[in-house]
């Protein structure tokens, strides 16, 4: 008795704070509408959002974790990127 | 709400794990590093957790069903309008730990049909009757305090999407017990008809409640490795007294008496101290042979069923809205 299996979508959610939308969690559902509106029942009972986006999971495209070092470690040795590598005279003030 | 410790774990590197790769696993985890969904992992640790934690979606599932008996009999409002929203809430969190544990690389499909063909398992404490209304004051206090005691260390547990699941269910947990504390409350200074309602409720609740925790750490093999691989933090048994200890005071404040002869406070540890549990009872529940075992796995797979032309019907419209887009782009063109 195989069912079609439900398409996954993944959930986020903008909190009322005004923030950027934030990975929540996911649902499942038959197509996007029936995707925000499961959304909605599964992650805001309580206020914690005032918009959804869901995105079906199979459109993401994730970077591996083994390539991490590859990715992010190059900028480690770059402070010169940061405000705190440059000195200026105390006396010209905040900058 | 629930999650029980039942112990099972598998042991042990899988093929093609070599003592490097664990090594460096558990310096991850000793470094108090979260494990995400696709970072390497030792297989016996992704079978701990897949079962961990569809068990612990599984109760959360199944515990809708004792309360939801009482729904349409809450005495006011009030009452009605709070039960809804906890019951709710209890599918709600499942979902959450479904979502959890589907990152895993299990899908949802194999874990429905893990529950309804009895393979999985939940925990013992659904398998009772709510024969009453002081029932549902009984779980939302003691049921709720003792899934609360086990899910607050949880928030911290090694694995990424189960830490954040839980940290959301513990910030709802909380309304459960204390919602569940006042009906108890109520019925206390109510007539002696009441207060013995409650009573009674509390004298079939207890035990059951303490069963929660999982067996005792002496019998429980596995607890050594879910601590080393920091998915749980403290054992059964220190959860429990922390619970007890937690809840013997609120239970005298009711005015009510628990149904444990030996329970007396210890001077010298500050601890409650309690007697013996009924082992064999948690046995017996948890292979089957619990009062509402078969009626509670009915209901489940009866829901399924009949949702299942709903189910068909969804992904069939879905299917043909999709068709006619595609039908009307083409024709545009």
């Amino acid at each position: 008795m195989a069912e079609t299996p439900m398409p996954i979508w993944e959930v986020f959610i903008r909190s009322r704070t005004g923030l950027a939308h934030r990975h929540v969690g996911s649902v499942h559902a038959a197509d996007a509408e029936m995707a925000l509106q499961a959304a909605r029942d599964t992650y805001t009972r309580r206020g914690e959002g005032l918009s959804i986006w869901v995105v079906p999971s199979a459109a993401i495209t994730a970077s591996d974790p083994a390539d991490k070092d590859m990715l992010f470690e190059p900028t480690a040795s770059k402070p010169y990127r940061h405000p705190t590598f440059y000195t200026v005279p105390e006396e010209v003030g905040h900058m | 709400m629930y999650t029980q410790a039942l112990n099972q774990a598998d042991d042990g590197p899988a093929r093609g794990e070599n003592e490097t790769q664990l090594a460096r696993f558990q310096a991850r985890i000793d470094a108090e590093e979260r494990i995400e969904p696709n970072d390497w992992m030792p297989e016996a640790y992704r079978r701990t957790l897949i079962r961990q934690i569809s068990q612990h979606a599984h109760s959360e599932i199944v515990g809708m069903l004792p309360e939801g008996n009482w729904i349409t009999r809450a005495p006011s409002l009030r009452r009605k309008a709070a039960l809804l929203a906890k019951v709710q809430d209890e599918g709600g969190h499942g979902l959450y730990l479904y979502a959890a544990a589907e990152t895993l690389g299990v899908s949802r499909e194999e874990l429905t049909d893990q529950l309804l063909s009895g393979r999985a398992k939940y925990s013992s404490i659904f398998n009772y009757p709510t024969l009453t209304w002081a029932d549902i004051g009984a779980i939302g206090w003691l049921v709720d305090g003792a899934a609360i005691m086990n899910q607050i260390p949880l928030c911290r547990t090694s694995y990424g999407p189960y830490a954040r699941a839980m940290i959301r269910i513990c910030k709802e947990e909380s309304f459960h017990q204390r919602q569940g504390y006042e009906i108890m409350l109520t019925l206390c200074r109510g007539t002696p008809e009441q207060k013995a309602m409650a009573q009674d409720a509390l004298n079939r609740w207890w035990w059951p409640a303490l069963m929660m925790f999982g067996p005792p750490d002496a019998e429980s093999a596995h607890t050594a490795q879910s601590m080393r691989w920091k998915i749980k933090r403290f054992t059964n048994d220190e959860l429990r007294q922390k619970f007890v200890d937690a809840t013997v005071p609120q239970g005298l404040h009711l005015g009510l008496t628990f149904p444990d002869p030996e329970l007396r406070f210890d001077e010298a540890t500050g601890h409650w101290r309690f007697g013996a549990i009924d082992w064999e009872e948690f046995r017996r529940v948890l292979a089957g042979h619990g009062p509402c075992n078969r009626e509670r796995i009915d209901a489940r797979r009866r829901a399924h069923a009949e949702g299942a032309w709903v189910r068909e019907a969804a992904l069939a419209h879905a299917a043909k809205r999709r068709a006619r887009e595609a039908a009307r782009k083409v024709a545009a063109e």
